[in-house]
């Protein structure tokens, strides 16, 4: 009981946690899914969170509970969408506008990346890491995550010039 | 670069989606909303056993209330006004001079059984009507506590709606009020108690 309640103590209002870290977790999910499926982990990753938050007993790096949360999500929406039924007979929607058809184009060529430099520029520029969390997180040197996502902005670059 | 740097961020549209879920799952532990009156900009917030806090945004720290709620009593907490449409309209009626009685449940996990007792009176004071510390704190049982009721309604959590500015002094002095005595002395006219 008291130990809940020491970590309790540090739980900011989960409003906060929304308005800080939303934008950053949608981002992710994007360069992970795709735009469309990206709304749906979306919900159910601040669902799962708001669930879970009051017996979270470490406030240190919400945005990594988040982040592994909605990594648990993407693992279960390609799941699904390895189970989904290819449909011959509908034509899928074209997109709404030109940017999302940009959009669309770049996020195909980030999820075409090779898997160091593609996590790398996600966190980079999706999650909004630091070169050092995201040395952390693949388990390399600064110096290498830095290489990483340069060699991963380089790439995409040349691609989308 | 600046299509991949771009700014992707989440429309209000799926905020109010998400909240709705969270509503519809009993995840909004504390639903909370502001709405300017003439007193002033003030923050409800509401558990699903009702109204838990009312605090003047230009005394206290939005913040700050906020943390308190998270901590004290639970951290789901969520901008989300639709549980305080009532509390609102209510509180339209009474600014009006339409509506002299609140009929608002009221959830008082953020007082002590004292303050509690004390709150409880207070809520009694009829509109229009003062009462003193020392006649409440009679009522309570504490004859010789009138200081200690004092503390307890200087820390009503929830102002205006249970009428602390209802208690003055004997001999007729204001007293104190959080919100400032501008506001207790405006409430007061408001309801007729006092001249303006």
């Amino acid at each position: 009981m008291t130990a809940t309640k020491s970590a309790r103590d540090q739980l900011p209002p989960f409003q906060r946690v929304l308005d800080e870290h939303a934008d950053a977790v949608l981002r992710y999910l994007i360069g992970q899914v795709g735009a469309t499926d990206a709304e749906d982990c979306f919900q159910e990753t601040f669902i799962s969170a708001l669930r879970s938050y009051p017996s979270l007993r470490d406030a240190s790096n919400l945005r990594g509970w988040l982040i592994t949360i909605a990594r648990r999500k993407v693992i279960d929406a390609r799941r699904a969408a390895s189970r989904r039924p290819i449909l011959v007979d509908q034509v899928p929607e074209p997109a709404a506008g030109e940017s999302r058809d940009i959009d669309v184009a770049v996020w195909d060529s980030v999820r075409a990346l090779p898997p160091k430099q593609r996590r790398a520029v996600l966190l980079r520029y999706a999650a909004d890491h630091t070169f050092r969390d995201i040395a952390k997180s693949l388990r390399v040197s600064e110096d290498a995550a830095r290489q990483n996502v340069h060699e991963g902005l380089k790439k995409l670059r040349s691609e989308l010039a | 670069m600046t299509t991949i740097e771009q700014d992707i961020t989440v429309s209000p549209r799926m905020l109010d989606d998400l909240k709705l879920r969270a509503t519809t799952q009993n995840l909004v532990d504390i639903a909370y909303t502001t709405a300017d009156t003439p007193v002033g900009r003030l923050l409800l917030a509401a558990t699903q056993g009702g109204l838990v806090r009312v605090a003047f945004l230009h005394s206290e720290d939005g913040d700050a209330v906020l943390s308190e709620l998270a901590t004290k009593v639970s951290p789901r907490v969520l901008e989300s006004p639709a549980r305080l449409r009532d509390v609102l309209r209510q509180l339209d009626d009474y600014f009006g001079r339409g509506l002299q009685r609140f009929d608002i449940p009221i959830d008082w996990s953020l007082s002590g059984p004292f303050a509690r007792r004390v709150l409880r009176r207070t809520a009694r004071i009829p509109y229009g009507k003062v009462s003193t510390y020392s006649d409440i704190a009679h009522q309570v049982g504490a004859e010789r506590a009138a200081r200690a009721v004092g503390n307890a309604l200087a820390g009503n959590p929830i102002a205006v709606i249970v009428p602390c500015h209802r208690v003055v002094r004997r001999g007729g002095a204001l007293g104190g009020y959080g919100g400032g005595l501008d506001r207790k002395q405006w409430l007061l006219t408001l309801e007729g108690a006092i001249e303006s």
